[in-house]
């Protein structure tokens, strides 16, 4: 378990539009209120139909007046897509988790070659000293025959680093999602929090 | 009992509670999810009017009629509505009348991020600012019982953060004990009859309503201060209240609840308390000037930036006078490239933007999805002010250039047409400016999240309805020459475009496409393609129309475009595109 110095998380996730951003705000919003805390959420979409960059920003603690985090004060960074990932290093704070997939989806302008993609974006991340955490969650979740559940994979991990019991999730999940989604979902839970997010062999320790 | 709701289903909620009777509006973000709400929860009538200025005028004569009644828009909307807003500000109300205003500031999907609480002290209409979700559905209950109280419409403004924010919200029951007013017609001329007579006297009498909604200001409960250091004190209201409390847990508040009228005297009071005294408002020094007003030596926009959205991390920059927005973490921004939004797979703009940015013609553009044409690799749209400004444009280019004569169009999406594109028309028409318009029809309002309109022959609980029948309509508009095509079929779009950009009268061009997403209109569904890689040369031209499903795998050099066959709708656009017959349908 990680606490935070003021007793508040701030959590960015980040991704690109119909990857699953918002759902995945949704329920550690819902989990927050389930453990008791106050929570305020809020992010950027109306684009995300279409492909464009989807920020949501979770704060949970005991009294919560913002549902923005200020730069340098994330706690948590859930990066879906790797370039997206790696755009928003400006939010984050030494101290700052980071928590990606590595996920790869080109804009349009990498296809035509006119802007290279950051493919060396979890080199880039380590060379900065961070606490970096791959979770491999689209490949677990194609693993699990259910590509977008790659979502609560990611979530499963953060769940493992916050104070609230995975209890908590799964029931939240139970009620958020549609019946036949359930199951698939609480298994893809289970492999982000079993996995413990230091498995793959890509943390580093640099700090 | 507590949920978890955006500060747009807590107003919902709280019109539900209040009793409203109708609500109208038209989609913009970020307001579109109220009326859905409405909608969905209540008996109530939610109706998409074709524009703000139809929805604000149905929704006055429905107080007229004594019920209550709410229409909601985004902050540019007003604009659209503004005409009748100022005048029902004399007229007054029967049922209490709420027009939310959900404005943007930093422009998350707007073309401007002006600050609507100057209308409120433009019309002379109240305006209640609520800083989250549990205030957005308290403030909302309180508007229509102030609104009959003081026999005025009342504004209630969100903003962004507001409205698409969530937070913890109690939504017990209310129980309410104003007096309501009895439905039925009243016919009362004085009061409902603005001819300048009755007018100068209802504007004498809103100066007094106003008045008495300033002195209400002083002890309502909307308005409160939170006395704590008394050396800092900070006057502020609705998102911006929240940076400040996270920013400065010490400072002394004054929350102004009520952002129109400004209570004096808790002003003048507030400030005898504190030594250092600063507005933190996002955009518009509005309260600020008011303070000024008052001979109160204030700081505020010599600090806080006058655009964009703030932050608590702004604000305390601002306050404490310590460097930039990138002081707090000391790190630069990565070079990562630009992800600009883009059409949909199989998304029916995808060809005429592909046609027109071959022709290089000057491209009029308006409000809705295909203004993301815009960015590459379409890159075919030159103009975007307002809805139904396109059209104009392209008129009063034709007017004064003949010599552009065939160089320029104007593209208009159907519901934006519908909403301010038919007077352009209609004026192309009667002074025989031989401009050429298309209007892409999706059947949809696709930007805002697909609602209906009068041209998708669906009401917004999705039942049949009346459908506009363009050729009718355009050739009542006086439109001789009108044309449909089929929005997937390059050369019929080519061939219209050649001949009715250089005809010389005007003309209207139907490029028809349901939109990819809608569920209620035969959209087109084909078997996928795939590219032959022995036959493709790598040219390049099918990423050029900027499919999501068409990509260089990973943007390698020499890597050949490959087709995502699970995306692909088989729109057919990049068969057509291919010079080299490399893409076939899928085997
Ligand atoms: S347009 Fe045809 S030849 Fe050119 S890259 Fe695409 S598939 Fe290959
Ligand atoms: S046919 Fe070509 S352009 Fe159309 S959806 Fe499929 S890949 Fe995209």
């Amino acid at each position: 378990m990680t606490d935070t110095a003021s007793g508040t998380f701030n959590i960015l996730i980040v991704g690109v539009g119909g990857q699953g951003t918002i759902l995945a705000s949704e329920l550690l919003a819902h989990v927050a209120l389930a453990a008791g805390y106050d929570v305020k959420k809020s992010e950027v979409h109306g684009m995300s139909q279409r492909g464009g960059r989807v920020e949501s920003y979770v704060r949970f603690g005991k009294l919560i007046y913002s549902p923005l985090i200020p730069k340098g004060e994330v706690d948590f960074l859930v990066g879906f897509e790797l370039a997206e990932t790696l755009r928003s290093l400006e939010w984050l704070s030494a101290d700052s988790k980071i928590l990606t997939d590595t996920r790869a989806i080109l804009p349009y302008n990498s296809q035509v070659g006119e802007a290279p993609y950051p493919f060396d974006a979890l080199d880039r991340i380590r060379q900065r000293g961070y606490d970096l955490r791959v979770v491999e969650g689209e490949r677990l979740a194609v693993q699990l025959g259910e590509p977008k559940a790659a979502n609560v994979v990611l979530m499963g991990a953060l769940a493992s680093l916050l104070p609230v019991d995975g209890d908590v999730w799964k029931s939240v999940i139970r009620e958020n999602m549609p019946g036949k989604l359930v199951s698939v979902n609480l298994e893809a839970f289970e492999l982000g929090y079993g996995s413990g997010t230091l498995t793959q062999g890509h943390d580093s320790s640099t700090k | 009992m507590k949920s978890i709701l955006s500060g747009n289903e807590a107003i919902a909620q709280g019109a539900l509670d209040a009793g409203v009777s109708l609500a109208s509006g038209y989609p913009g973000t970020p307001s579109t999810e109220i009326l859905e709400n409405i909608s969905r929860l209540g008996g109530v009538r939610a109706i998409w009017a074709p524009n703000e200025k139809i929805a604000v005028e149905l929704a006055g004569g429905v107080s007229y009629a004594g019920h209550r009644a709410l229409a909601a828009m985004k902050h540019v909307g007003v604009n659209v509505a503004a005409d009748p807003l100022f005048t029902l500000a004399y007229t007054g109300v029967r049922g209490g009348f709420v027009i939310v205003t959900a404005d943007d500031p930093a422009l998350h999907s707007s073309q401007n991020e002006q600050d609507n609480r100057r209308y409120a002290s433009f019309t002379r209409i109240p305006m209640l600012e609520p800083s989250n979700s549990q205030e957005a559905l308290d403030f909302t209950r309180e508007a229509f019982v102030l609104s009959e109280r003081f026999d005025l419409p009342f504004f209630l403004r969100t903003t962004t953060r507001i409205s698409h924010g969530k937070s913890i919200v109690d939504v017990s029951k209310w129980d309410e004990d104003a007096k309501r007013p009895i439905p039925g017609l009243v016919k009362d001329p004085g009061k409902y009859v603005m001819i300048p007579a009755n007018a100068r006297v209802r504007h004498r009498d809103l100066e007094d309503r106003v008045a008495r909604v300033a002195v209400f200001s002083e002890s309502c409960s909307l308005n409160r201060i939170e006395m704590a250091d008394s050396a800092l004190g900070i006057i502020t209201s609705g998102a911006s209240y929240n940076y400040v409390k996270d920013a400065l847990p010490n400072a002394s508040i004054l929350k102004l609840g009520l952002v129109f009228p400004l209570p004096a005297d808790l002003i003048r009071e507030f400030a005898g308390k504190c030594g250092r005294l600063i507005v933190v408002e996002e955009l518009e020094p509005h309260i600020e000037e008011w303070v000024r007003i008052l001979g109160i030596q204030v700081e505020g926009k010599s600090l806080i930036p006058r655009f964009g959205e703030l932050d608590s991390g702004i604000v305390r920059r601002a306050i404490e006078g310590s460097g930039d927005d990138f002081a707090a973490s000391g790190h630069e921004s990565e070079s990562v490239p630009v992800r600009p939004p883009i059409m949909c797979i199989g998304c029916p703009h995808r060809g005429i933007f592909h046609v027109l940015s071959r022709k290089k013609v000057f491209v009029a553009g308006d409000i809705g999805c295909y203004t993301l044409a815009v960015s590459p690799p379409l890159s075919a749209i030159h103009t975007t002010v307002c809805m139904g400004a396109g059209i104009n444009q392209a008129a009063g280019m034709e007017a004064v250039l003949p010599e552009q004569h065939g160089k320029v169009v104007a593209v208009i999406g159907d519901s934006t047409f519908l909403h301010s594109g038919m007077g352009g028309v209609l004026n192309m028409a009667f002074n025989r400016i031989p401009a050429t318009i298309l209007i892409l029809d999706n059947f949809t309002t696709a930007m805002t999240g697909r609602q209906n309109h009068p041209g998708s022959g669906f009401d917004m609980k999705g039942n049949r309805t009346r459908q506009v029948r363009w050729e009718t309509l355009l050739s009542g508009l006086g439109i001789e020459h009108v044309r449909i095509v089929d929005a997937y079929d390059l050369e019929e779009i080519d061939t219209a475009l050649e001949e009715e950009i250089i005809r010389d009268a005007p003309s209207v061009i139907v490029v028809r496409g349901a939109c990819m997403l809608l569920k209620n209109q035969p959209v087109k569904r084909e078997p996928p393609y795939e590219i032959h890689a022995d036959k493709c040369t790598d040219c390049g031209i099918c990423l050029r129309i900027g499919c999501p499903a068409i990509s260089r795998k990973d943007a390698l050099p020499g890597e050949k475009p490959v087709i995502d066959c699970n995306g692909c709708t088989g729109c057919s656009l990049c068969f057509q595109v291919c010079r080299f017959e490399a893409i076939e349908v899928l085997k």
